[in-house]
């Protein structure tokens, strides 16, 4: 063949290649950085619309398949892989799926419920012990199918592992686009994968923190809209906020106490920041620290009693901890020289943080679960910061900085997947991850 | 005459023709970069400041502090500023200076808010060892919410670690 024919085909082939990974998706890209051997291969099979009207928008299998990916706990198989579409459990023939070496299968079908609204039934099976081991169905509306599809996911992801599912949860960031004069903020809720974003606040001057209260209706920030940082608690579906601390000098940090009555800020009203706990009926303030450092971040423990902060009192900032009623300060972390914005895991057991070595900023993983502390770092820096646990822990999402732009990462917290997302136009950062949509 | 008188009525004579013919020069305003700020106060010799002086005047047109990595403490350099703005102060009893506190953008958002707090601390603490008054001074920490430049090398971080002074009365 002559050369140039051979070129040719050469580039057909290659514009023909199916594109990996990225998917864009209402201004925000996803990329699955990274993945792991040890992951459990699960086969999502696409589940048709079986009604008579028209088929739903969302391509549920799709959304599955995403979220057990980004958990790192799942590696799905590609739908181009799919070789089989059965519907229903009759249909399952598992030496197709040995032969595709998946240890689990899920399928599934999408059929009318009567007024509108579509009806998922869906299956999961074992395949090495060729049996089912979930069977359920979800009703939704049509604008409601992604959420479906993530308790889906939820539900397939509790069952195999035996830790809560923590995909049908919501995050929160600020984004910043423009410069200076002509810079624009916002506080966005979005799904915890991206989708869906709404906007909470929008302001010209600088917004920060936002921190969720444990039955995801509202959500506290700092803003500099009045000349100086104050906070305020808004209700994210209707809008009404509340303004709760404007003191003289710091207004920040707010965190929201696991019951909801409280909230945990860093004042510098004395002369220097420090961490109170206000009481939200009363907005009485009790102090708890006393220190001429800087306390700051604060974040809860599980059973309210005590709260996590950081502080420079030994002269950079580290992690301590210390009670809510009053009583000295216990450090946390001793290694690396700079810890700041710490999240602790819903049972006490982890705390991520943002650790600085000279100018390299990386997340790291503290776990106190076994005897001796053991430290792991789940980012590679250089500019990484603002950790927050998923309500199971399972996952951690995080700011980072690539180029001049401002992009957030979801990282499992056994470091083994990283997916990114980024904002179509500017700066993302401050990540929140919210708690689980339906209290148990 | 001798040689050396001749030499010495010379050397006078240049010294007078030099400080006769120096010009006072009008210094760059506010913005002269992180490394620089040695600029004695030029005010009006005869008395107390006014308004106008805050735009003629060459170290009362200086409005940035800048400050090392970590460090909240003033440099020597920039003493000379505290002092004609605190000159001001006393001689404007109705003037009022906010202090805005910066951080650059490495590190914790939360901490990095302390961070500006403390050297604007630091700026408002050099005013009133100058003899400026507490009432007249306001301090607002941005954190690193409102840098000048948004690249991440040490040239974009050390103009982003600095106060800002804004008077907000004249």
């Amino acid at each position: 063949m002559k050369p140039i024919l051979i070129r040719c085909l050469l580039a057909l082939f290659a514009l023909g290649l199916p594109m990996l990974a990225s998917a864009q998706q209402q201004g925000l890209e996803i990329d699955i950085t990274g993945g792991s051997a040890q992951a459990m291969p699960i086969a999502v099979v696409p589940m048709p619309y079986q009604g008579s009207g028209t088929a739903p928008d969302t391509d549920v299998a799709a959304v599955i398949r995403a979220d057990l990916d980004r958990s790192g706990q799942f590696r799905t198989l590609p739908e181009r892989d799919i070789v089989e579409r059965p519907t229903r459990g009759s249909e399952v023939q598992y030496p197709t799926w040995r032969a595709l070496r998946q240890d689990f299968l899920v399928v599934g079908r999408v059929v009318d419920a009567g007024g509108g609204s579509y009806r998922v039934e869906y299956e999961l099976f074992d395949v090495a012990k060729q049996e089912r081991v979930l069977g359920l169905a979800m009703t939704a509306r049509p604008n409601a199918m992604r959420d479906v599809a993530h308790q889906m996911a939820d539900a397939i992801y509790e069952k195999i592992t035996g830790v809560r599912g923590a995909f049908w949860t919501r995050i929160a960031y600020i984004t910043q686009t423009g410069v200076g004069q002509s810079a624009r903020y916002a506080l966005i809720v979005a799904d915890s994968d991206g989708h869906n974003p709404q906007t909470v606040v929008r302001s010209n001057e600088p917004l920060m923190s936002p921190s969720w209260s444990p039955d995801g209706r509202r959500v506290a920030y700092v803003s500099f809209e009045s000349g100086n940082s104050a906070i305020y608690i808004q209700d994210i579906t209707s809008g009404g906020r509340e303004l709760v601390s404007s003191f003289r000098g710091i207004n920040g940090a707010p965190a929201f106490s696991p019951d909801g009555r409280r909230l945990a800020l860093s004042l510098s009203r004395s002369g220097n920041p420090e961490i109170y706990v206000m009481d939200l009926g009363s907005k009485a303030l009790t102090q708890v620290t006393n220190h001429f450092a800087i306390d700051t971040s604060p974040s809860w423990a599980a059973d309210g009693g005590s709260i996590y902060f950081i502080s420079d009192r030994g002269g950079r900032p580290q992690v301590y901890q210390a009670p809510v009623s009053g009583g000295s300060a216990t450090r946390v972390t001793f290694e690396g020289s700079y810890n700041a914005d710490p999240s602790v895991s819903f049972d006490g057991k982890k705390i991520v943080v943002a650790q600085g070595s000279g100018n390299v900023y990386r997340i790291a993983l503290l776990d106190r679960s076994l005897g001796s502390p053991r430290w792991s770092t789940l980012s590679p820096g250089s500019l990484d910061e603002s950790p927050s646990f998923a309500p199971n822990a399972g996952m951690v999402l995080y700011a980072a900085r690539e180029g001049r732009r401002g992009v957030l990462y979801a990282v499992s917290s056994d470091g083994r997947v990283r997916q990114r997302l980024v904002l179509a136009d500017g700066d993302v950062r401050e990540p929140a991850w919210g708690p689980y949509r339906e209290q148990r | 005459m001798k040689m050396t008188t001749r030499l010495m009525l010379a050397a006078m004579l240049c010294t007078a023709a030099v400080a006769c013919s120096k010009k006072v020069k009008e210094e760059a305003p506010v913005d002269t970069g992180p490394s620089t700020g040695t600029v004695a106060p030029t005010g009006p010799t005869a008395g107390a400041y006014t308004p106008g002086d805050l735009d003629s005047d060459a170290c009362l047109r200086q409005r940035v502090v800048y400050f090392d990595l970590d460090q909240d403490n003033l440099r020597p350099e920039f003493q000379a500023v505290m002092a004609c703005h605190a000159k001001y102060l006393r001689d404007r009893s109705a003037a009022r200076i906010s202090l805005e506190g910066h951080a650059d953008e490495r590190g914790s958002r939360e901490y990095n808010q302390g961070l500006g707090e403390r050297r604007g601390n630091g700026v408002s603490s050099a005013l009133q060892a100058n003899g400026g008054s507490a009432a007249q001074l306001a301090v607002v920490s941005y954190g690193e919410e409102r840098p000048v430049c948004n690249d991440s090398n040490e040239d974009c971080w050390a103009r982003n670690r600095r106060v800002e002074i804004i008077y907000t009365a004249r």
